[in-house]
């Protein structure tokens, strides 16, 4: 029972220390942000796990492609799920930060438009799949469609928002992580944390998922 | 492998070390809610955020209870 879910123990336990210490710890005093600087453990740590969702599922969809195993086709797209679970969180979250600090919920910031650009793309991917009857021709369309959209993540949030001028830290190098946005009282508590605590417990519901689909299939292949 | 191992996990606790080196800068002071946090009443904040928490994980163990047992039926 424990070897199989130490790691639902560590979530745990690495979000409680980033809920406990990332209001209780001190932070620099920044001018605007004040006090919202705590932000960073939970609205950064939701991008951090959206990427490492995406990459997951990614990994799946190609693995689909290489065998056809229809479990692989379950994982890509509960992992894609949970990835824009994250995203629409990470927007969200971002666009009330916004409000208290730039000023407004929405001002059509390159950060902004390109993670929305990426969510719709992946929007689309559950639309596809939807829209398919054929279950062996949804999966592999699918898959293809979701190396697609992983792509498309690279010039949407990775590339394109850092060459233009923003409101959002981070034009110069990593968004929110380099040494004038944080300091050393902040970051084990994100890296250490904020980021494995998150990315677990979004493992964790994303699993249970799973399994309830697969459940589901064996109950229909039964009656 | 061992080896390997070991070396990786020195790398990562030496790298831990430097931490408080990295960011040593100094801001505008700028103004904190120092008030609140002088009445104590941050700690309700945290409270109310570590019940929601915990209120959450217990839900997802029943839940993944539950799971376990219909897989085993």
């Amino acid at each position: 029972m424990l070897s199989k879910n130490w790691w639902k123990i560590l979530s745990a336990i690495c979000l409680l220390y980033a809920f406990i210490a990332g209001f209780l710890g001190s932070v620099p005093a920044k001018p605007i942000l004040h006090e919202t600087i705590r932000n960073l453990y939970f609205h950064v740590a939701m991008w951090f796990c959206m990427m490492i969702y995406f990459i997951v599922s990614v990994v799946y969809s190609i693995k689909y492609l290489r065998n056809s195993n229809p479990k692989n086709d379950v994982y890509a797209l509960e992992f894609a799920n949970a990835g824009i679970l994250f995203g629409v969180l990470g927007l969200t979250t971002g666009a009330v930060w916004a409000k208290y600090t730039w000023g407004a919920f929405w001002s059509n910031d390159p950060k902004q438009l390109g993670a929305a650009i990426a969510l719709l793309i992946y929007f689309a991917y559950l639309v596809l799949r939807n829209s398919i009857a054929d279950v062996d021709k949804r999966a592999r369309i699918a898959a293809v469609y979701n190396v697609f959209a992983f792509f498309m993540l690279f010039p949407t949030i990775w590339i394109i928002p850092r060459l233009m001028e923003s409101l959002h830290p981070g034009g110069m190098g990593n968004p929110a992580l380099n040494s004038q946005d944080i300091d050393s009282r902040m970051r084990p508590i994100f890296l250490l944390g904020a980021v494995p605590g998150w990315a677990l417990l979004g493992t964790w519901i994303t699993t249970l998922r799973i399994r309830l689909k697969f459940l589901e299939e064996k109950k229909l292949s039964n009656a | 492998m061992h080896k390997k191992l070991s070396r990786i996990l020195f790398t990562i606790f030496a790298s831990l070390l430097t931490l408080p080196s990295w960011a040593q800068d100094s801001a505008d002071k700028a103004q904190m809610a120092g008030v609140m946090r002088s009445n104590g009443k941050i700690y309700v904040v945290v409270a109310v955020l570590v019940i929601i928490l915990l209120g959450l994980l217990f839900y997802l163990v029943r839940l993944d209870r539950k799971i376990s047992k219909m897989e085993k039926n």
